[in-house]
């Protein structure tokens, strides 16, 4: 039963709705295909947000309670799986739509708040505070007193363009980006346009690798285009290793088929039959999305051989990254995917002209392929007009750290950052203040408060020194310490560096050493170390500007981003951590003196107990006491202490 | 061990270098690690010399040469949870569990590695044990987790 009713509507989703130039529906259509889309209900449909995001913070478990749930009140009703819509913070979300009413979204949707949540819904009993908000929904009854999406600011600033069908299709279903005007752009590309004319298209809508390079699409596409190969080749770029950016994650898991829909266009534009899809191997549930998603396409002869009858043939394949951050430059993962250690190559001759198996071959960052379609359904006009200056389109950012509202968020170029961290974002958790941003990832810099006015673009960051990057936002608050920061990144870039280049291989491990030299207490304050010590903070610069100008690629030249910056806003920091051997944040453990407040121990005793290096002493029922020159700093009094009677200078 | 090998090599085609890693991440999959006798089932297969095997192998994070624990941890070690603080609770793993970072114990019931952006920072400080997550780690629930995990074992 269910699988002919899947066929029937693959046959009219194909040849009424595909095919459909006009987009102009006729009203037998137009019913059915709202049926599909889920806007014309019969039954309760529940979403359930179960991106890895929403696993992590327990989604599994809150399906599980609804389809118990379901089963126990004898309740039918469609249960449907969907990517995230962004807020992670808010995570696990669970949507109702019952027949007539707007669709309402629960937050915080634990396993265990399942009953009582639904009860609500059915019962029409909602309690304000576990509502995030309610979905627009023409000819549908509104909840009363709870807020539209649209006018929660976390989403009233967005613009969405590449997350538009976030949270509403599920990404396991074909249908559900069919229904939503998908794969349209495939159709009117391959049966009217030239490749030259694709690739034109792009170059006119001005649309840059949102990677991190910022170049621009259409030309690359052109290069390509116009170089002779016996076979060329595209790659999507999903091997996201930024710690800290997410969006590539959250694009597959939310509309699998945008991104694949995205590479046959660009495919098509440059003359390729076969591209892959390289994806960091730690995505294993985006992995089994986008397979899934090619499964589909296949059967639904969107891919394969002679697609639409046009004589275009196109193949993709999706390859496992294998944990190397620097596989995210082109030339590196070009080289991991020939099967040998992903080292980066010298530019020129660039993959364009000579790149897979040395033949023609296109690297493009995933959300730059998702901007793809909507360019062609709509026009490049129309992704010209969205952005400001230089940098058009959107940008999708993924903000963690110390703010308010956590998750990804698609805004048009040209937003302020302040805006991001404080509308958007909702600010800083806490009564805390905000200390700096940090954008770019590992190899970004520290943008400060006075720089916050700053419009996102590619031109006006370059102008402080900042680049977009992949997108990865980290809001940091008054209790970080920029040292121990900027000596995690060092670590990072340390561990990933090929060791291809040796400014870059031995480089980054002395400044992570100097680094560290001054986040550690000495030995003893006299000797030698301490003259190291200082010689090596004054080579820190000189270090990292030679690290810069003599690297080959993108990771070794950006390597000591991270330091630099920090180093240039923040150096009353720094030097207090070099004379003072003080940590104001309290972060660098080494650093830290412990006092033990006479007024509030009550001698339990604990500490000494706890203390590995003896350092505590006293009688118990008595205060008691450390001994500084015994104590390392471990924080396990601290840590330890029920009574708060232990602080840290 | 040869059947797996038996039932993997075919899948892939013999002259073509570019199979090398997806093939080796499919016989770690089923092997949990890599041994020398499938390194070199390989090398044959493909006619690649054992140590050009080795070296791409070693050039990547995800490749082993030694068995993983039973309980495998992996800890987030991105900035979000750098940030929150996962440089205390990984010594205080490293304590527990008594291993180091990257290596095994003994009695092959725990490992411990320092795991790259699981890409969830909104859930940071985020931990990984075999396929299941933990979110919002501190080191009470870790050494609750723990403690429940060593009497399973036992």
């Amino acid at each position: 039963m269910t699988l002919s009713r899947a066929s029937e509507n693959k046959e009219f989703l194909i040849e009424k709705v595909l095919k459909n130039y006009s987009g102009l529906l006729d009203k037998n259509t137009g019913d059915r295909l709202s049926i599909i889309k889920r806007e014309k209900i019969q039954r309760p449909v529940i979403y359930i947000g179960m991106g890895t995001c929403g696993i992590i913070a327990g989604a599994s478990d809150t399906f599980n309670a609804v389809e118990k749930y379901l089963k126990d009140q004898r309740i039918e009703a469609d249960l449907i799986r969907v990517g995230c819509i962004g807020l992670c913070s808010a995570e696990p979300l669970l949507d109702i739509q019952l027949p007539g009413k707007t669709r309402i979204s629960f937050k915080k949707a634990t396993a265990d708040r399942v009953e009582d949540l639904l009860n609500s819904a059915f019962h029409h009993t909602l309690v304000e505070d576990t509502v995030l908000g309610q979905y627009k929904q023409a000819s549908h009854e509104d909840w009363p007193g709870i807020p539209h999406m649209e006018q929660i600011p976390f989403f009233s600033y967005q613009c969405r363009n590449i997350l538009r069908n976030a949270g509403h299709i599920s990404p396991y279903s074909i249908e559900d980006y069919l229904a939503r005007g998908g794969y349209k752009s495939l159709y009117k590309t391959v049966l009217n346009y030239p490749a030259e004319k694709v690739c034109e298209i792009i170059e006119q809508s001005e649309l840059r690798g949102c990677g991190g390079g910022g170049f621009p699409t259409g030309k690359k596409w052109l290069l390509a285009l116009h170089t002779a190969g016996d076979q060329k080749y595209l790659i999507c770029n999903a091997d996201e290793s930024d710690p800290g950016a997410f969006m590539d994650r959250a694009i597959i898991e939310t509309d699998p088929h945008k991104v694949i829909e995205g590479i046959s266009i660009a495919s098509y534009g440059i003359g390729a039959n076969y591209a892959f899809i390289y994806i960091r191997s730690d995505y294993e549930q985006s992995r089994e999305i986008l397979e899934n998603a090619l499964r589909q396409a296949k059967e639904f002869g969107f891919l394969g051989e002679n697609i639409f009858g046009s004589g275009f043939t196109l193949n993709i394949q999706v390859r496992q990254g294998a944990g190397a951050f620097v596989c995210g430059e082109e030339t590196a993962l070009i080289a991991s995917l020939e099967g040998r250690r992903g080292l980066p190559q010298t530019k020129p001759p660039y993959p364009a002209e000579k790149g897979l198996f040395g033949q023609p071959t296109i690297v493009n960052n995933v959300e730059t392929l998702s901007n793809v379609p909507s360019i062609i359904e709509n026009g490049p006009t129309w992704f010209q007009a969205m952005g400001k200056n230089e940098s058009k389109g959107t940008k999708i950012f993924s903000i963690s750290g110390k703010a308010m509202h956590t998750g990804f968020i698609e805004i048009q170029m040209g937003v302020s950052i302040s805006d991001i961290v404080f509308k958007i974002a909702g600010g800083i958790k806490g009564d805390k203040e905000l200390k700096a941003v940090q954008l770019g990832g590992p190899s970004g810099v520290c943008i400060p408060v006075k720089d916050l006015q700053t419009e996102i673009g590619y031109e006006s960051l370059q102008e402080i020194g900042a680049t977009v990057g992949l997108g990865g936002l980290i809001v940091l608050d008054e209790a970080t310490c920029m040292v121990s920061l900027s000596k995690y990144f060092m670590e990072f870039l340390q561990k990933e560096s090929c060791g291809k280049c040796i400014p870059c291989r031995e480089g980054t491990k002395r400044m992570l050493e100097i680094l560290e030299g001054i986040t550690k207490r000495p030995k003893e304050e006299s000797s030698h170390e301490t003259l190291e010590r200082f010689k090596g903070v004054v080579q820190l610069e000189n270090l990292a500007e030679v690290i810069r100008d003599t690297s080959l690629c993108g990771l070794g030249q950006n390597s000591p981003n991270p330091v630099l910056s920090s180093l240039k806003w923040f150096r009353e920091e720094y030097e207090e951590h070099i004379f003072d051997r003080r940590c104001k944040a309290g972060v660098c453990r080494d650093l830290r003196t412990f006092f033990i407040d006479v007024d509030l121990c009550n001698g339990c005793n604990v500490c000494q107990k706890k203390c590995p290096e003896n350092a505590i002493i006293g009688t118990i029922k008595m205060p008691h006491f450390i001994v500084e020159k015994k104590c390392t700093g471990c924080g396990i009094c601290f840590d330890g202490c029920k009574f708060s009677a232990i602080y840290f200078k | 061990m040869q059947e797996i090998l038996k039932k993997i090599l075919p899948k892939y085609p013999a002259n073509r270098k570019d199979s090398l890693i997806p093939l080796l991440q499919e016989i770690q999959k089923e092997q949990g690690y890599l041994t020398e006798e499938s390194i070199e089932a390989v090398s044959k297969y493909l006619n690649l010399p054992v140590n050009k095997i080795y070296g791409v192998a070693a050039f990547y994070d995800e490749f082993r040469f030694r068995p993983r624990g039973q309980y495998h941890f992996q800890v987030c070690r991105g900035t979000a949870c750098h940030l929150f603080g996962t440089d205390t609770f990984l010594k205080e793993l490293e304590k527990q569990l008594k291993v180091k970072a990257g290596a095994t114990t003994r009695d092959r019931k725990f490992s411990l590695e320092i795991g790259n952006c699981m890409g969830a920072c909104e859930h940071s400080p985020v931990m990984k044990i075999n396929d299941t997550y933990y979110s919002h780690v501190t080191i009470d629930s870790l050494s609750k987790i723990i403690r429940t995990l060593k009497e399973k074992t036992e």
